[in-house]
């Protein structure tokens, strides 16, 4: 029976709804008050029955909820024969929590979406080695598993023949199809685009990497702040203290009007809801933008950060070294191309791989008599040419002279950062490459944008020398750089900006630079999405896409806002109505419960705005 | 011990967290330090001691209570 109420809660509603209209109708059109009177009756009792049967579950369980006090309102509205008060009361509140429950699941949608991508079945190869479809919670790890053309890759795993590209942007949130052959890794909730394949499992479920993200955002959207957690803590006495002050009010002033409408105003909705609303929108709309925050504490700290601290390499740079910039002096410049590939494939040498991509295709020839110079570069002789390919002091040593233009190449290329690659042929300066790691492309308009959002330092740690730091600092416009680092020379860096007082943001990828990760307020991994950095970092930005950074900081002060303005609301509505209920005559229990339904939608909606947040 | 995760259908009020966290701590086998109630995930997750209590009546608890129970999903910890 109690179920049964429970689950027609909407029909109840909406029967509820019709009384009272036919009750009004009958009243204003034809006259009745008896037909009024009683359709009122009736719907405030269908009315107050699930209200009523979910406040004595909270009571069994030692809680006082709202529904314990709006029952006892009604209750009392019907002992003072007020079935007009009562009918519309519990109306409101009914139709009130069915549009709560209507505008939540909007306010979730952005991670549903995300949870729903879950695979929920596999094709497992069973004892007689035919495929059959089972449940994805079947799966083990070891299984053969069969994924055809169009279907989500069950579980995380390692491919065992067949081929096909799959479309991993459920979890690296890059839409280009990757190739996968035998021994491809694959994961779990990325799409088979073409081809069949068959993989053994190697992670299930909550393990696979995609089941992570998935429970981390969860957890995130239901993690508390400080703030919450004391709004918590309020509302659980701040119910039962709204009952006694009614008794209380009811006893003194005898004015039974007076003690219900209070029970209806001390309601706590939107006060409670408000928060944890804005957060779910925020975090959701970032999980569709491929930033994974985890929980609102990192939101309330992101939003009023000072200084963001970068790791070079691999975050504002590319992290794989290339020709950046060339030079060539004299004739036969293909037969020293030649020369200095044939030298430099016999290297592995960092700087030796960038020259052979560069070169490409050329005619090698046999390398014979080489002689590695340290800090210098290599010697050799080629086709009887005596090679050398190596920085200025290699050079210098053996006797290249350098024309005014080559020297004046020399300088401006060490100004922009590069390391130089100076090919001569029998003492002669040919070739001039300028070596560096490329910054990646947008970097520049995106800390554009970040200083728009009024961060006020920009500072990039690395290891690589001062000169090739200074030189990226300065295309970048950052506040500070420093070169020659450690990675414990970057966590203390970032423990004496915290102990300054400063709110600081780390951004690595999260491999070497863990402690400095864990260390800042936030740590926000460019993680591919497979690794490590999920766990140990705060902020994630998935597909290690900088360009997601802007977005993230601007939308984590747009939640933060959001917040505000919901408390704002929530306890502008109380005052209000307590106010109005004081001094004026205008708030009885009807109304109360009006705007108190009207709030909680309010702040519902105004935190269905951060869903559509975007960066201008 | 058994970890259990229970998907619950849409939880709106703040409130009924507390009705169901204090009615799921009130059963006796239930880790109560584990009981974590997700509003908006809308998930219990908890651990309970398998030889005392069954995942079936846990639901049961608090589907009595009025809330609908989706689907849950039992493992070893």
């Amino acid at each position: 029976m109690q179920i049964f109420i429970l689950k027609n809660k909407n029909k109840i509603t909406l029967i509820n709804g019709i009384l009272i209209a036919i009750g009004f109708l009958s009243k204003w059109i034809i006259g009745n008050e008896k037909v009024f009177a009683w359709s009122l009756i009736i719907a405030s009792i269908l009315g107050v029955m699930p209200i009523a049967i979910q406040a004595y579950q909270a009571l069994r369980v030692k809680v006082i909820s709202v529904d314990v006090l709006v029952t006892l309102a009604v209750a009392g509205a019907f002992i003072i024969k007020n079935y007009e008060e009562a009918a519309i009361v519990t109306f409101l509140f009914l139709f009130g929590a069915y549009l709560e429950q209507r505008t939540l699941n909007k306010t979730r949608s952005a991670i549903k979406e995300l949870t729903e991508m879950a695979p929920e079945s596999a094709l497992k190869q069973m004892e007689n080695r035919e495929f059959e479809e089972v449940d994805v919670d079947e799966v083990d790890v070891g299984d053969i598993l069969l994924v055809k053309t169009g279907a989500k890759v069950p579980v995380d795993g390692t491919v065992l023949s067949g081929e096909g590209s799959i479309n991993e942007a459920s979890i690296t949130g890059e839409s280009l199809p990757v190739e996968k052959e035998k021994d491809s890794d694959v994961y779990a909730g990325t799409i088979l685009d073409n081809g069949t394949i068959q993989i053994v499992a190697d992670r299930v479920g909550e393990d696979t990497t995609f089941g992570k993200i998935i429970e981390l955002v969860e957890e995130a959207q239901d993690s508390k702040s400080e703030a919450e957690r004391f709004i918590d803590k309020f509302s659980k006495y701040y119910t039962p203290a709204v009952l006694i002050l009614a008794l209380v009010v009811g006893l003194f002033t005898q004015k039974a009007e007076l003690a219900i409408t209070i029970l209806v105003l001390g309601c706590p909705g939107a006060l409670v809801i408000g928060v944890p609303v804005s957060n779910v929108a925020g975090i959701g709309n970032g999980a569709r933008n491929g930033i994974l925050l985890k929980g609102s504490e990192v939101i309330s700290d992101f939003s009023s950060l000072d200084t963001i601290v970068f790791d070079k390499t691999g975050t504002l740079t590319v992290g794989n070294p290339s020709v950046a910039e060339k030079q060539y002096y004299g004739d036969n410049i293909d037969e020293a191309l030649g020369y200095l590939a044939s030298v430099e494939r016999e290297s592995d040498h960092p700087l030796a791989k960038a020259v052979l991509e560069e070169i490409g295709e050329t005619a090698f020839s046999p390398v014979e008599n080489t002689e590695v110079i340290k800090g210098g570069g290599i010697v050799a002789d080629v086709n009887g040419h005596r090679i050398a390919v190596g920085n200025v002091a290699l050079m210098e040593k053996e006797n290249v002279k350098p024309d005014e233009k080559a020297r004046a190449d020399i300088a401006r290329f060490e100004k922009s950062g590069n390391s130089l690659v100076l090919t001569s042929v029998d003492g002669e300066l040919k070739i001039m490459m300028g070596v560096r790691d490329q910054i990646r492309t947008g970097v520049k308009e995106d800390l554009q944008k970040l200083k728009k959002l009024k961060v006020k330092n920009l500072v990039m740690l690395s290891g690589d020398n001062q000169g090739t730091v200074d030189a990226v600092s300065r295309e970048l416009g950052l506040t500070e750089a420093h070169g020659n680092m450690l990675p414990e020379d970057k966590s203390a860096y970032i423990k004496k900006l915290i102990d300054q007082g400063q709110i600081v943001a780390f951004v690595g990828d999260g491999v070497n630079d863990s402690p400095s990760l864990a260390l800042a307020n936030i740590g926000i991994a460019m993680g591919s999405g497979t690794d490590v950095a999920i766990e140990t970092s705060d902020v994630v930005l998935m597909n290690s896409d900088f360009s997601r950074l802007p977005h993230a900081l601007g939308l984590t002060k747009a939640t933060a806002r959001n917040m505000r303005q919901n408390i704002i609301i929530a306890v502008g509505v109380v005052l209000v109505l307590l106010s109005g209920l004081l001094f004026s005559e205008w708030v009885n229990m009807s109304v109360g419960m009006l705007v108190h339904e009207a709030s909680i939608l309010a702040v519902i909606l105004n935190g269905m705005r951060l869903l559509r947040y975007k960066l201008r | 011990m058994k970890k259990a995760t229970i998907q619950l259908g849409t939880l709106t009020c703040p409130s009924c967290m507390q009705k169901i966290d204090n009615a799921v701590k009130a059963l006796e086998g239930v880790d109560k330090e584990s009981v974590n109630v997700l509003f908006n995930s809308s998930k219990v997750k908890l651990n309970f001691d398998d030889a005392k209590l069954s995942i079936e009546r846990i639901e049961n608890a608090i589907t009595t209570m009025g809330y609908e129970v989706k689907k849950s999903q039992v493992r070893d910890m």
